[in-house]
């Protein structure tokens, strides 16, 4: 990495309803003061029009050769774009949805397809030549790296500090994958940050210097991120080192496709029954209307507690406006019903997300989460990190079922309703208070749609020594599936043991022990290992060996592949290697296969081709 | 263009573009401004889109040179695409309920308003609420305040604010690829 000649600190979000960019001058970095920009990000906005915005929708597009004349895809950098990106996408999407590629960060951690295959639109007929959920990513990456240097020809992003944010629950795979995404934009000087510590950047940031009187040491700050299509939970407990305040990212969620694109299409899917109880039946294209509709109208709703209801009209497609139109009415009731009791219920702290069958929210594909309740999400995460802040001193009150944390900062667009974020707020303190503990209040001032791309800006600043850094390292510890030495009972598969080869809280840039357990590789074939995480277990060491483990204990991921060369030995040969695993200085997680004198390695694959793991 | 008086369609982007070029374009507005100081006598006073003191010098037909109708078109597009602007004002409106007339005039103005904001920075010319008394100084400016009524005597003028004024403090157009036809505000469709 050099980033020795970076003038700025540029942070990307690569979310999966838009991607937003931000940077900062580091010259003009004074103490805790930073003076971010977010980048206007040019972008088609109509066939042939070319505008800039702070937010490039995610979603590409890949035109059929007529569709569209050459001059209506010019970019300021490009004549000839091989398919369009952001704005003018989404709305040409909406009308052929079969050519749209949508939620690609969804299907780059979605462990059964082939991350590499290119298989976006799934819809798509044959004659459209698809993109891999990777190659996706790398257009988006590619987009912003062009407009970046279009503005700033002298000072190319490739050459700044540059943060791109993940999700805390993305998997060692996803977050290799976005790594490759951004190498192939041709941004290979990065790092990686979580969104949820990114969002508590920004809130730092925002401060000026005055978090350190909003928060004390023993503290957990439950950060919530609720986008467009992803839950995503963390708790960053504020501690003390050398008489400072420190914080320390103690506990990440699972990763959870549950946004607030759901929220918008039940509360659409709410609408259309009500219409076919009426005799009025919608076609696709009208469904369409009714989600954008419901959108408006719900925002509306949940910020004037005097509106009772609010019309939604879904207009003709054709040149009649006015007879076409077909007019309804979203309530509060509804809203009420559908949205909050729906997404945000009052349940007790004992509560779980409930397996059940798929319903409408579901899409071809995508394994959306089955429990649409994200205060049920909420309540297991909390319950199953109950001893996660035990490691930096901060103890529960005797009997308490959950982690217990002081202080909530809500991020993503879901929570432009304020409504939303008191009823969260509101369930969390009916929890506390049951088990006697003191109410958490909200940490405030962060913009919602920009706070991610603003704290991996800032992050920039913070390795420059300017600002505390969020320490925690990686929020799982990783495991490698063996064959257990048990004798193998007839027509059962034999039991696997894991075995730990990365311990929870890997720092950036270190390195684990070598397990004393060996495994054998055969020469020349590829040798596939089944892979596991736990975000609970912190106190297993490398080589330690689990025979068995709760079924919340331990997830698995898609798995591992090392393929020693033929190269001195005799193909079919059984080599005995230890698996090493290192966290780099990029944020991603790294495994090796070293032989037994230690002299030969040999890197380790995640398998993104595997569809049958998960 | 020929010299003739030209249509009222033809006016109405004329005005438009006139419009957008006088914020956009330093060198058209001082043109603008020397036509309404006193422009070519040649030509028809409609051509500003506000009412002038009939024009009296040459640097008329350099301004219509340059003037191009692509930034009203522009704006009548994205009126047309957001809030469906034109499809409304195109239908017969008479054989409709006001209920039907409502439920798509909340379209019209929900996405007009959106391009609005999107592509103009609006403000009142006046703060003050209108109805409150206000005095107009010797030397206001003309263009963005208009007596009205009983117009007599000498500045300052005492009166009441009728109407607070609207003034776009910025343009934010789209950039246009060279060779896009801006005169296609919709496209037609056909489903497939």
């Amino acid at each position: 990495m050099n980033a020795a000649n970076a003038r700025y600190a540029v942070g990307i979000d690569l979310g999966t309803t838009h991607c937003v960019m931000a940077s900062v001058e580091l010259d003009r970095v004074d103490g805790e003061t930073v003076l971010l920009e977010l980048e206007p990000v040019p972008q088609l906005v109509g066939p042939g029009a070319v505008e800039a915005r702070t937010l490039l929708p995610s979603f590409l597009y890949l035109p059929h050769p007529d569709e569209l004349a050459a001059v209506d895809t010019v970019l300021p950098w490009s004549a000839e774009p091989t398919c369009v990106a952001g704005e003018l996408a989404r709305s040409l999407g909406a009308k052929t949805p079969l050519r749209l590629v949508a939620s690609a960060k969804s299907w780059l951690c979605h462990p059964g397809v082939d991350r590499r295959a290119a298989i976006l639109p799934v819809d798509a007929p044959e004659e459209v030549a698809r993109l891999s959920p990777l190659e996706a990513s790398t257009r988006y990456l590619e987009h912003l790296r062009q407009a970046w240097d279009r503005a700033r020809p002298e000072a190319p992003l490739a050459e700044q500090r540059l943060t791109l944010t993940v999700p805390a629950s993305f998997d060692p795979a996803a977050r290799e994958l976005t790594v490759e995404a951004a190498r192939a934009a041709g941004l290979s000087n990065l790092v990686l940050l979580e969104e949820p510590q990114a969002a508590l950047y920004s809130w730092i940031e925002t401060s000026a210097g005055g978090w350190r009187k909003q928060v004390g040491v023993g503290e957990v700050i439950l950060v919530i991120d609720l986008g467009g299509g992803t839950a995503d939970f963390s708790l960053i407990a504020v501690t003390e080192q050398d008489g400072n305040l420190a914080l320390q990212r103690i506990a990440v969620g699972e990763h959870i496709l549950l946004g607030g694109d759901n929220m918008d299409l039940a509360l659409a899917h709410g609408l259309r029954a009500k219409l076919a109880a009426q005799g009025t039946s919608l076609e696709p294209w009208q469904v369409q209307g009714l989600v954008h509709g419901c959108r408006a109208a719900k925002e509306q709703l949940l910020a004037d507690a005097a509106l009772e209801a609010l019309p939604v009209v879904v207009p003709s497609r054709g040149s009649r406006l006015i007879g076409g139109t077909l007019r309804t009415e979203l309530t509060r009731e509804e809203v009420a019903r559908t949205l909050v009791d729906g997404f945000f219920p009052v349940v007790d702290a004992d509560a779980r997300p409930i397996a059940r069958a798929r319903t409408g929210l579901t899409r071809v594909g995508l394994p959306y989460a089955q429990d649409a309740a994200v205060t049920r999400h909420l309540a297991a995460f909390l319950g199953r990190q109950r001893d996660a802040a035990a490691d930096c001193g901060i103890t529960l009150a005797a009997g308490a079922s959950f982690l217990h944390p002081s202080a909530v900062l809500f991020n993503g667009g879901v929570f432009k309703a304020p409504l939303l974020a008191a009823r969260v707020l509101e369930v969390l303190n009916a929890w506390l208070a049951q088990e006697g503990a003191p109410a958490a209040r909200r940490l405030e001032g962060i913009h919602l749609d920009h706070a991610v791309a603003r704290g991996a800006a800032y992050l920039g600043c913070v390795r420059e020594g300017r600002g505390v850094r969020i320490r925690g390292g990686t929020a799982r510890a990783y495991y490698v599936g063996v064959e257990s030495a048990m004798p193998a009972v007839p027509g059962l598969e034999p039991p696997v043991e894991a075995l730990c080869v990365a311990p929870f809280g890997m720092e950036e840039g270190s390195r684990a022990e070598l397990p004393a357990h060996e495994l054998g590789l055969v020469v020349g074939e590829p040798v596939h290992f089944r892979f596991f995480g736990s975000a609970t277990r912190r106190e297993d060491r490398v080589g330690t060996v689990l025979e068995f483990w709760a079924a919340d204990e331990l997830d698995e991921l898609p798995g591992i592949e090392v393929t020693l060369p033929a190269e001195g030995r005799a193909a079919g040969e059984v080599v005995p290697v230890r698996l090493q695993a290192s966290v780099t200085e990029v944020g991603t997680l790294e495994l090796e296969a070293v032989s037994r004198d230690g002299a030969e390695r040999w890197k380790v694959e995640f398998d993104v081709r595997a569809s049958d793991a998960g | 263009m020929n010299d003739a008086e030209p249509s009222f369609f033809h006016r109405f982007f004329l005005a438009f573009s006139a419009f957008g070029r006088t914020l956009a374009s330093g060198e058209f507005a001082a043109g603008v401004h020397r036509l309404r100081r006193g422009g070519a006598v040649t030509v028809p006073a409609t051509i500003v889109a506000v009412p002038a003191e009939p024009p009296k010098s040459a640097p008329l037909s350099e301004v219509l040179k340059t003037a191009s109708p692509d930034a009203a078109l522009q704006l009548l597009g994205l009126l047309q695409q957001e809030g469906r602007l034109i499809d409304f004002l195109q239908e017969d409106v008479a054989g409709y309920s006001d209920a039907e007339i409502g439920a798509a005039a909340r379209v019209v103005h929900e996405g007009c308003r959106k391009t609005l904001r999107a592509h103009l920075a609006l403000e009142p010319v006046r703060a003050e609420a209108e109805g409150s008394r206000l005095t107009v100084a010797a030397g206001f400016d003309a263009q963005a305040l208009r007596l009205i009524g009983n117009v007599v005597g000498q500045p300052p003028f005492a009166g009441t604010l009728v109407h607070r004024g609207w003034r776009v403090a910025e343009v934010r157009l789209p950039k246009l690829a060279e060779g896009h036809d801006a005169r296609v505000i919709q496209p037609a469709e056909v489903e497939l």
